[in-house]
């Protein structure tokens, strides 16, 4: 290691095993989430993306009552809670947004039980901390797997789909004329935004996990006008985000107040709010100077 | 075409991504960069005067150029029928007219039937072959002189209709009776050959 680097690099950070996976794991998670979460910005469904994120609380604190892993808690409530969605949506086309909000009181219902049965079975906070906030440090490596072939899925499915799915988020009219099926990709979409937000509350936390997911994907849409290097840049910013949090939170180790270190996930958000904080300084400014200069040029 | 589609100005999208998404927009798979794809794309912006917008983001742009670029996308895939659901509206004045002369030019060039749906067909009359005239649950059709004609029109609403001819432009006014109008929904299909 540079030895500038050391008064940032606590010593042992590359050779300590949890923050490989840890960095490995957030690495994947934070590309799944910036491709996935550029078309739910897109399509406007950065509501939807938030309500999974808050109805997996309720999978996840459910898989610690049963004794298995988070992940298998927030990947089976998420799609059930994205078919409810679908279906209800489907019968009432403008009632989205309300069935949205009906599922989510019912799953957060749901979280606040498992979440006592969890404190008072195990009288330690670990589950809940564990759920809301997040185990990047403590994943199991048997668990790294899953977390691979879950953001395979959700990656590859966003990517198949990539042309329609840009149709349809322009406009469903437009997609119908061309003869695309409209609520495949609607249902497909889903699936992939279940999957990507379980896989981020696995590493920043239920609550948190749409920071990751919405975060990226809006600052990379007003940095860029192509919906290809949009998503890219998005995986590059939660990334980024990723990695500088889990290095913080390592170093953090030492910090105020008293050694017990500060967790992942709040150094991961405010990096990413700080990342579109500079986007919107810098890129409104940009833009509206464009407008200005075409206007000045229009005949 | 569908009428009226909102782009939004947050949508990271190039107008001559729009057009090329006419191509092969319904297909699975990541997009592979071709030349005679490009080509393609490049001939079409040209073809509907959008060549110096095409780098721009859709959203950013006037409804005009959003409406050319549209008419891009669906013209692209060469289609032999263009049906459009109110092209012209919530244009401006000078938009209108752009779309209109663009629209009359292309079923000229590329020899393709256009049929648009319309309220209001006054920017339309000096460029359409003919005309299906929907009123009071009747139907008028023909070509634009036999059908868009006082007795015809006056006839066919019920209510006295005058067609007034000025500066080699046709105008259609409804005359008295203006309750009668408003009750009867009016919409006429138009042809372009």
């Amino acid at each position: 290691m540079p030895g500038f680097l050391s008064p940032l690099i606590e010593p042992g950070f590359f050779s300590n095993l949890p923050v490989q996976t840890a960095l490995v794991v957030g690495g994947v998670v934070a590309v799944v989430s910036g491709i996935v979460g550029t078309f739910t910005v897109m399509r406007g469904q950065s509501f939807a993306g938030h309500s999974l994120a808050d109805i997996g609380t309720a999978g996840g604190s459910a898989a610690f009552v049963l004794g298995i892993s988070p992940l298998f808690g927030y990947v089976a409530m998420n799609l059930m809670a994205a078919g409810v969605m679908e279906w209800i949506g489907i019968r009432r086309p403008r009632g989205r947004d309300l069935a949205t909000g009906i599922v989510l009181g019912a799953a957060l219902g749901l979280a606040a039980l498992f979440l006592y049965l969890d404190t008072t079975a195990s009288s330690t906070t670990g589950a809940t901390v564990n759920v809301l906030f997040g185990s990047i440090f403590t994943l199991p490596a048997s668990m790294v797997p899953f977390i691979a072939i879950f953001s395979v899925v959700a990656a590859g499915i966003v990517l198949v789909m990539y042309r329609p799915l840009i149709l349809t988020s322009i406009s469903a009219d437009l997609a119908i004329a061309q003869g695309i099926r409209v609520r495949l990709v609607g249902i497909g979409y889903l699936v992939a935004l279940a999957l990507a937000v379980s896989l981020s509350a696995v590493t920043i936390g239920a609550i948190l996990s749409t920071a990751l997911l919405i975060g990226p994907a809006a600052t990379a849409l007003r940095i860029t006008n192509r919906t290809g290097r949009a998503a890219v840049i998005a995986a590059g910013i939660g990334v980024t985000a990723t990695w500088l949090g889990v290095l913080l939170a390592y170093d953090s180790y030492y910090w105020f107040p008293n050694g017990g270190g500060w967790p992942v996930s709040f150094f991961v958000v405010t990096l990413i709010f700080l990342g579109y904080l500079v986007s919107q300084l810098r890129f409104s400014g940009r833009a509206v100077a464009q407008r200005r200069s075409s206007a000045a040029q229009a005949p | 075409m569908p009428q009226r589609i909102t782009l939004d100005p947050d949508m990271p999208l190039r107008a001559r991504d729009l057009v090329g998404l006419g191509i092969d927009g319904q297909r699975f798979g990541l997009p592979l960069p071709s030349t005679t794809r490009r080509k393609q794309v490049d001939d079409m912006l040209e073809a509907v005067d959008a060549t110096r917008f095409a780098e721009s983001r859709v959203g950013n742009l006037s409804g005009g150029e959003q409406q050319r670029i549209l008419i891009a996308h669906a013209l692209i895939s060469r289609p032999r029928l263009l049906l459009l659901d109110e092209p012209l509206a919530n244009l401006d004045l000078g938009s209108e007219q752009e779309v209109v002369d663009l629209l009359a030019r292309i079923a000229r060039e590329q020899r393709i039937a256009v049929l648009i749906s319309t309220h209001d067909m006054n920017p339309l009359l000096p460029v359409m072959d003919r005309i299906v005239y929907i009123a009071n649950g009747r139907i008028a059709t023909g070509t634009t002189a036999e059908v868009v004609s006082s007795e015809s029109l006056t006839k066919l609403y019920g209510v006295h209709v005058d067609v007034i001819h000025v500066h080699d432009r046709i105008l259609v006014v409804a005359g008295r009776r203006e309750e009668a109008l408003q009750h009867g929904d009016t919409e006429s299909i138009v042809e372009l050959v």
